[in-house]
């Protein structure tokens, strides 16, 4: 077993540090090609990746980059490096640790690049960057281990397919690499470490004392609908006074705000507390994070932004409010409170409303029984792909099999077919069309029988739309009339087109008043004490787990409900009394008017996204049938349809012949498509990310990626992005896989109830955010209306 | 179906496709067709966009043909995206294009992206009078009797976007006509500016609607 240097076995001495077994271990397994340690938070995880490169490097390490450690957050890897700073100075290493992120300044990063430290600490966009320059091979052609970080989060989307992809470029470059990946519980640790390469061992820290968790009781019951939590305010504020420093979790960054807002008017005794989520603006978050390192707050409002990163190891109680969708997810939330190890965690779940007192039921219950949830997600996405070919050839010129060869390597990647791989080349290089137009223009030429950029200068522009991540258009919101004026956060574009001088809404805790848009910039002033119109930015979403909604169902069984709240069992017996409650074996419908249209609820429990690919396809029948819908929501357990005639003869709507054979079709034409679509077009290079920083000036020559779908559609339908839209709204986002299960479940038993109002169970669901509308005979129906009452009105009909 | 609009005396068809209709002169005006958009990102090292946008333009621009029996077409500038764009049409297309001008008065008003003559039939015109109208690419303060393009109005209504006409009593602006072209929001200062107090926008769509222009 490699050994520590002595400086440093002294110093964890004087410090009164032992190392934990699994730390040991790693330390034991440093000759491995690749091990995935699973350890609870505060089980040293880091700490443990670390041991064996300091070990390695010694006292007096040669030059040369030796370690590169990847975190799916900025703010992690300058928390590392600040905590590999005291064992190293401590112990008089000489040692050079440095990060290299978005944030880092042009001079440290060039310098990097000629005199790379041992240890360094990224991002998989940085590291994309890194490996698109010419020099790469010399930078990485030392380099020893490759430590990634929260793998099981990065393992969950495309930066992780990413991030597979530029470690078999680094193994290209650096033959013997090794590899680490540090990760929290899973539910399949075997998938996991097949993700991080082909002979990666496991190795599973004691898991620790299960976490204390329960559901917050309060004086108040949770209301009939809507979101937020904002009626377990005194209560939460109680256990923020009984505590040192707690997270309060929200599942969208409208919620939080909204709760942040209300939980400052009733802070009697003025707890110090911050909130942090991604719409804030940079300057904003930096200030809460250094404030919680301080010890300075006693609680921070937050979002998933929150789910990874930063070592807080005063936190001693995590609040979830609203359901937690996802129980892998809860666990490893719960795992923010205590980093002490063998400490069990405090975790209190608040439900938002009554349906959600059902789901944190549900949650607690599987939680208890040890069950995690999880889909496996599927061969690695090609847009991810193409991406990084176009990455390659920044690099230099590069043979196509030998490339080939080389993604082979990278777990999700190992299935992929040549076939497959040289339609993403020709894509990346001609543009992949049935018409062929850019013979003179290509993107990619063969020279030797290597590929290489047709105009070198191409470069600058690929590297600036390297990376994953997808921003929504969104504007940033300023305070007018103030020196530079002071940076809020972000709004989504669509809801700064919905707002009118004078409206107000809720943004970093505060309600501002909308003065008008400035170039891209919404300039708005403070208005207290107003009611706000809801900011409606979006937080990530994810559909409940198929383990979840089943448990929901078969509490829905019982007779009574001696373990829910006494209101949470009235509602239920209510909803029983005037309509019934869905079960396992039929799919329950109700139709009702409401608010001047039509309403038909279908009780799916099939998670959010099925239930929303169920509005697309129902929605698209009814348009067949002349019921002129108008627009649905979906919820986890729901979809809500509302239109202009009522559903009486639902049978056919739900023939499952009849929507598999349409879902091409139907779904070709959707808003999910084109999302999709988009996404994948910025992946791929199609468009060019900076094209939305160039709005302002080229007014007129953006269009939307929408004109570009439908044209792809129209003359080129076998093009490989739409079939890459298509597999990936299959998987993801259409999840029709989940329709076919629950169809299979029901069989013919479709129980439609016709009832004269909005039902105990059905009201949430129109507080739901993310309607999408229905464009067809309907619409255009209420358009002609529309503009003949604005006629009207100026006299001008 | 078409929005009719009286305009200095004259009856005009504002079709949902985007296109003007003179039926007393039998005249169609069509606005900024940007044809080889796609041909001249990629020519400059850019994204390798769908090739196709240039087909989807003519196949719309003739399906108005066929419906009017137009004997004069006018297309008010930035008809190719640039002159480059205009030599370096697809082969088919370029006869497709020829195809529709064969038979016609077909001209060609001088854009900002297209300011050079082109080597395509039709003849070429700084602005054009037909009385009333005065026809040019980008409307002038003042002007009366005026239908250029160039702006590419959008806007909004019951929650959807769409190209849009804008007119009062001196001037009318074309939508863009062409596949791949951005919109510009009618509530712009610019737009605002130039349109007079009481302005209509025409959306269209599958059918031509008239609405308050928003400002």
């Amino acid at each position: 077993m490699i050994t520590l240097p002595p400086a440093l076995t002294t110093w964890f001495a004087a410090k009164g540090w032992t190392l934990h077994p699994h730390q040991l271990d790693m330390l034991a397994r440093s000759r491995n090609p690749s091990t995935l340690l699973i350890a609870p938070t505060g089980g040293g995880k880091t700490l443990a990746g670390f041991l064996p490169t300091l070990a390695e490097l010694g006292q007096n390490p040669p030059p040369g980059l030796h370690t590169l450690y990847v975190s799916p957050l900025k703010a992690l890897t300058a928390d590392i490096r600040r905590n590999l700073r005291s064992p190293i100075e401590g112990a008089d290493l000489d040692i050079r640790v440095e990060d290299r992120t978005g944030d880092t300044s042009y001079t440290q990063r060039r310098r990097q690049r000629v005199d790379p430290p041992h240890i360094l600490l990224t991002t998989p966009e940085s590291l994309a960057l890194l490996l698109s320059y010419e020099d790469a091979p010399r930078i990485f052609n030392g380099l020893q281990r490759v430590i990634v970080d929260e793998i099981h989060a990065l393992a969950e989307s495309k930066r992780g397919d990413q991030l597979t992809l530029q470690i078999a470029r680094l193994a290209g470059l650096a033959p013997g690499l090794r590899r680490i990946g540090l990760s929290a519980t899973v539910e399949n640790p075997p998938a996991l470490a097949r993700f991080l390469g082909a002979e990666t061992a496991i190795l599973a820290a004691d898991p620790g004392p299960d976490p204390d968790i329960s559901m917050l009781e309060t004086e108040a019951p949770p209301p009939w609908s809507g979101g937020g939590g904002r009626y377990a305010i005194p209560a939460i504020l109680n256990e923020i006074n009984c505590h040192r420093i707690t997270l309060v979790f929200h599942n969208t960054r409208a919620q939080a705000e909204l709760f942040f807002h209300d939980l400052w008017l009733q802070n009697s005794e003025s707890l110090p507390i911050g909130i942090h989520h991604g719409s804030l603006s940079r300057e904003q978050r930096d200030r809460v994070e250094q404030a919680m390192v301080a010890g300075a707050l006693r609680a921070v409002v937050c979002t998933g932004s929150l789910d990874l990163g930063i070592d807080w190891g005063d936190v001693d109680l995590v609040i979830q409010v609203g359901a937690p969708k996802n129980v892998k997810r809860l666990v490893q939330r719960i795992g923010r409170a205590n980093h002490r190890y063998n400490a069990p965690s405090k975790a209190l779940l608040v439900p938002a409303n009554r349906f959600e007192v059902v789901e944190c039921q549900a949650a607690l219950d599987a939680v208890r029984a040890h069950r995690l949830d999880g889909d496996p997600r599927g061969p690695g996405p090609l847009d991810v792909l193409c991406q990084h070919i176009l990455a390659t050839a920044c690099a230099g010129p590069f043979d196509a099999d030998a490339l080939h060869d080389e993604i082979l390597t990278a777990g999700p990647y190992s299935t992929v077919t040549k076939e497959a791989f040289l339609s993403c080349l020709d894509f990346v290089a001609t543009g992949g069309y049935a018409l062929k137009a850019y013979d003179r223009w290509q993107r990619l030429k063969q020279t030797h029988g290597k590929w290489h950029l047709r105009d070198p200068r191409a470069a600058a522009v690929i590297r600036q739309n390297l990376g994953t991540i997808i921003d929504i258009d969104t504007l940033k919101v300023r305070l007018r009339n103030q020196f530079g004026g002071t940076p809020l956060g972000e709004v989504e574009e669509d809801f700064a087109a919905t707002l009118t001088p004078g409206d107000t809404f809720l943004i970093g805790g505060q309600v501002v008043r909308y003065e008008g848009l400035r170039e891209l910039t919404v300039e708005v002033s403070r208005a207290p004490g107003r009611d706000p119109k809801v900011a409606v930015f979006n937080g990530t979403k994810f559909a409940t787990s198929t383990l979840l909604t089943d448990r929901i169902l078969q509490i829905f069984q019982q007779e009574s409900w001696p373990d829910l709240p006494a209101h949470t069992a009235r509602w239920l017996s209510l909803q029983r009394e005037v309509s019934r409650l869905p079960d396992p074996h039929s799919l329950l419908l109700e139709s009702f008017p409401h608010d001047g249209r039509e309403h038909l609820v279908i009780y799916g429990f099939a998670g959010r996204n099925a239930q929303q690919t169920l509005g697309l396809l129902i929605t698209k029948q009814m348009e067949f049938q002349g019921l002129a819908p108008l627009g649905f929501t979906a919820t986890d357990y729901a979809t809500l349809i509302w239109g202009l005639d009522p559903v009486t003869d639902p049978a056919p709507l739900f023939d499952l012949q009849t929507l598999r054979n349409g879902l091409d079709n139907w779904l070709s034409g959707n808003a999910v498509m084109k999302r999709t679509f988009r996404a994948t077009a910025i992946i791929s290079g199609l468009i060019e990310r900076s094209h939305q920083g160039r709005r302002k000036s080229g007014r007129q020559a953006t269009f939307s990626s929408d004109i570009l779908y439908d044209t792809l559609r129209r003359f080129d339908p076998d093009h490989l992005l739409l079939r890459i839209t298509r597999d990936e709204a299959l998987r993801g986002l259409i999840d029709f896989s989940r329709i076919e299960a629950l169809l299979a479940r029901i069989g013919p038993r479709i129980d439609l109830h016709r009832l004269p109002r909005v039902t105990p169970l059905a009201a949430p669901l129109f507080f739901e955010p993310g309607r999408i509308p229905v464009h067809g005979e309907g619409r255009d129906r209420l358009a002609s209306g529309a503009a003949k009452a604005l006629m009207e009105a100026a006299g001008l009909a | 179906m078409h929005h009719l609009l009286l305009h200095h005396g004259e009856t005009l068809h504002l079709l949902a496709s985007g296109g003007l209709y003179w039926p007393a002169r039998r005249v169609l005006v069509v606005a900024d067709l940007h044809l080889g958009k796609s041909e001249r990102l990629a020519r400059r090292g850019g994204a390798l966009l769908p090739p196709y946008e240039t087909r989807a333009t003519l196949a719309k621009l003739d399906t108005d043909l066929d419906a009017t029996r137009a004997a004069q077409v006018i297309c008010l500038g930035d008809s190719f995206d640039d002159d480059a764009a205009a030599h370096g049409l697809d082969e088919e297309d370029a006869l497709w294009l020829a195809r529709l001008i064969a038979g016609r008065d077909w001209i060609w008003i001088t854009g900002n992206h297209d300011p050079g003559p082109v080597s395509i039939g039709g003849s070429h015109r700084a602005e054009l009078a037909l009385c009333p109208f005065t026809f040019r690419h980008i409307a002038i303060p003042g002007e009366s009797a005026e239908i250029s393009g160039h702006y590419h109005p959008k806007a909004r209504l019951a929650g959807q976007t769409r190209p849009c006409f804008l007119a009062d009593a001196a001037r009318l602006i074309l939508p863009a006509y062409g596949t791949y072209t951005g919109g510009l929001w009618c509530d712009h200062p610019d737009l605002s500016r130039l349109m007079a107090p009481g302005a209509l926008a025409i959306l269209t769509g599958s059918r031509a609607l008239a609405i308050p222009m928003p400002r």
